[in-house]
């Protein structure tokens, strides 16, 4: 019988009941929010049983939400390539407490996109084997996809762009 | 007979070699510092980032009819598909219905492209391993490619194709004519050139073992496109995901059983010949005349002569300009086939003018990781190819 996505869902709430904070659909994608705590246990969960099988990490990405109270975000996504079924992940944790274990345990590939969202937004993957800057520079020292950082040099007075709706 | 091998290890003296940034061989900025037993590489480390322009930034500033350009620099060598991708992720955010017409047009240049890219490639392997005739024969067919897509919208390289909806205008009669005969002379050219190549002694002897990866590694790496199918899995976004009606279209996946240079070489040159035949169903299928967008006003923009005489067409036109069109709040992942692999656009919208957070699913950087393990106990010269043979575009990696 072929993999769907309530089947996964079913699974996923036997197993780890209360760490699935919400569970949504967003267009195609089942969309699971985690605790941060969980989210090892839960690919590798994912990635080992039998049924499930998600044993390809599409992408990974950090993401900012400044006014909310947990500021920063993960997004997973993976894909299980026998069944063609894919899934989102997603955790949420504080700034002042950026700490995220490592994937690379599960995906070599976890390592280059783990270096980059470091770079990015300056979350700290605990046990990656090589955490340093990929894109930036290293001696930078702030992380640049984080919302404070506007992307035109703000002390510019030379251009007014309030006639144009941008702040 | 003792070879330099059976010599123990702490009595070896190690070499350091510096391959890069700026090696003719690289094509591209890509430094990677090499630890060398003689010829042999024992461990390598690469870096990159030399020509990061920070696009997933510059995208949180720009509406959503500006992006295009920005995708046009990450993989410049098949940069319509980019263009068709990030339409398609907002159309897919908005829920557009596009006409097939449309949808086979673009099927059309989204091949065109692939072409574009592989064959590019594929010559690229022919010179590293020093054959050089190939690549300037199969060079002018690009330019062929590159004046259907000058027909098309005006520019070659960084082609900003198309438009949220469909495309800016439709194809004029030269265009359908260019396309039939690029189909009709490519077919011939693709063919002398895969006899150049596919048996030749030297060539065969330089690709086949030569940074293999096997289906395992390859998956576990993240790998996708050309790359992953020459290690024997057949996942196309294509015909896992079908998106833009290439569910319409009778085409096959090729796969290779090794991963190595040889059979990423043939994987590219078969699915050519794959995008050759998706190109001409879709010239039989396409009306030469019909709609050439999708009917949503809010993104696409009128014509001029109308928004100078009609006052609807001069409000749409404003509010797509100025970006007072409302959005729907949500988040789409959108992937296309790339040139190299799964091109994905993860984007979150939170209703106003610009997204408010792009993510680049970029095949390059994902599998260029790989590098290090594929050339490891390999020699320098195989590195080379392996590094033209997996295709890897500098500004996509870079972003």
């Amino acid at each position: 019988m072929a993999l769907t996505t309530d089947r996964v869902t079913e699974k996923l709430k036997e197993k780890f009941g209360d760490d699935i904070i919400d569970i949504t659909l967003n267009y195609d994608f089942m969309t699971y929010t985690l605790k941060r705590e969980r989210i090892i246990e839960v690919i590798r969960f994912l990635y080992d049983d039998e049924e499930l099988k998600f044993q390809f990490l599409t992408t990974m990405c950090g993401m900012h939400f400044p006014d909310a109270k947990e500021q920063l975000g993960m997004v997973y996504q993976l894909h299980n390539m026998y069944e063609n079924v894919r899934i989102r992940l997603k955790i949420f944790f504080p700034i002042e407490d950026a700490n995220v274990p490592t994937l690379t345990g599960i995906f070599s590939t976890a390592n280059w996109m783990e270096r980059e969202t470091y770079d990015f937004f300056g979350i700290i993957f605990t046990g990656h084997p090589n955490m340093k800057r990929i894109l930036n520079i290293d001696d930078m020292d702030y992380f640049p996809m984080r919302k404070e950082y506007a992307i035109e040099d703000a002390t510019r007075t030379d251009k007014d762009d309030t006639m144009f709706g941008r702040e | 007979m003792e070879t330099i091998l059976d010599i123990p290890i702490h009595e070896k003296e190690y070499s350091y070699l510096n391959l890069g940034p700026t090696h003719p061989a690289t094509h591209g900025i890509f430094q990677n510092v090499l630890k060398m037993d003689g010829e042999r590489i024992v461990e390598s480390e690469s870096t990159i980032g030399y020509i990061h322009r920070a696009f997933e930034k510059l995208a949180e500033r720009k509406p959503f009819y500006q992006i295009p350009p920005i995708t046009d620099r990450m993989n410049y060598c098949s940069s319509p598909i980019n263009n068709m991708g990030w339409h398609m992720t907002v159309e897919k955010l908005i829920g557009a219905e596009i006409p097939k017409r449309v949808q086979y047009m673009r099927i059309i240049i989204m091949e065109l492209a692939r072409i574009a890219d592989h064959l590019i490639c594929n010559s690229v392997i022919g010179v590293d391993s020093g054959a050089l005739t190939g690549y300037f024969y199969l060079f002018e067919q690009r330019e062929a490619i590159y004046e259907i897509y000058e027909e098309i919208c005006g520019a070659r390289l960084t082609t900003n194709i198309g438009r949220i909806g469909g495309f800016e205008r439709d194809f004029n009669e030269t265009t359908w004519r260019k396309i039939e005969n690029f189909v009709d002379v490519y077919s011939k050219v693709l063919a002398e050139f895969e006899t150049l190549l596919n048996r030749n002694r030297i060539f065969v002897d330089r690709c086949v073992g030569a940074g293999p990866i096997n289906a395992e590694r390859a998956l576990n790496y993240g790998f996708t496109g050309p790359n992953l199918r020459a290690a024997g899995v057949d996942y196309d976004v294509r015909v896992a995901y079908p998106y833009s009606g290439y569910e319409d279209f009778d085409f096959n996946i090729p796969v290779g059983t090794n991963g190595d240079t040889y059979d990423r070489y043939m994987v590219r040159s078969q699915e050519m010949w794959e995008s050759l035949k998706i190109i001409k169903q879709a010239l039989q299928k396409c009306e030469r005349t019909g709609p050439f967008h999708a009917d949503i006003p809010d993104f696409y923009l009128p014509p001029k002569e109308e928004v100078y005489t009609s006052m609807e067409a001069l409000i749409y036109h404003f509010k797509i300009v100025m970006g007072e069109t409302d959005k729907p709040i949500g988040e789409v992942y959108h992937s296309v086939e790339g040139g190299n692999g799964e091109l994905g656009f993860y984007l979150v919208c939170d209703g106003g003018r610009q997204p408010y957070r792009l993510h680049f699913r970029r095949p390059c950087f994902i599998y260029y990781q790989a590098y290090g393990e594929m050339i490891k106990n390999g020699f320098l010269s195989d590195a080379i190819l392996t590094l033209s043979s997996m295709n890897v575009i500098a500004g996509e990696l870079d972003a």
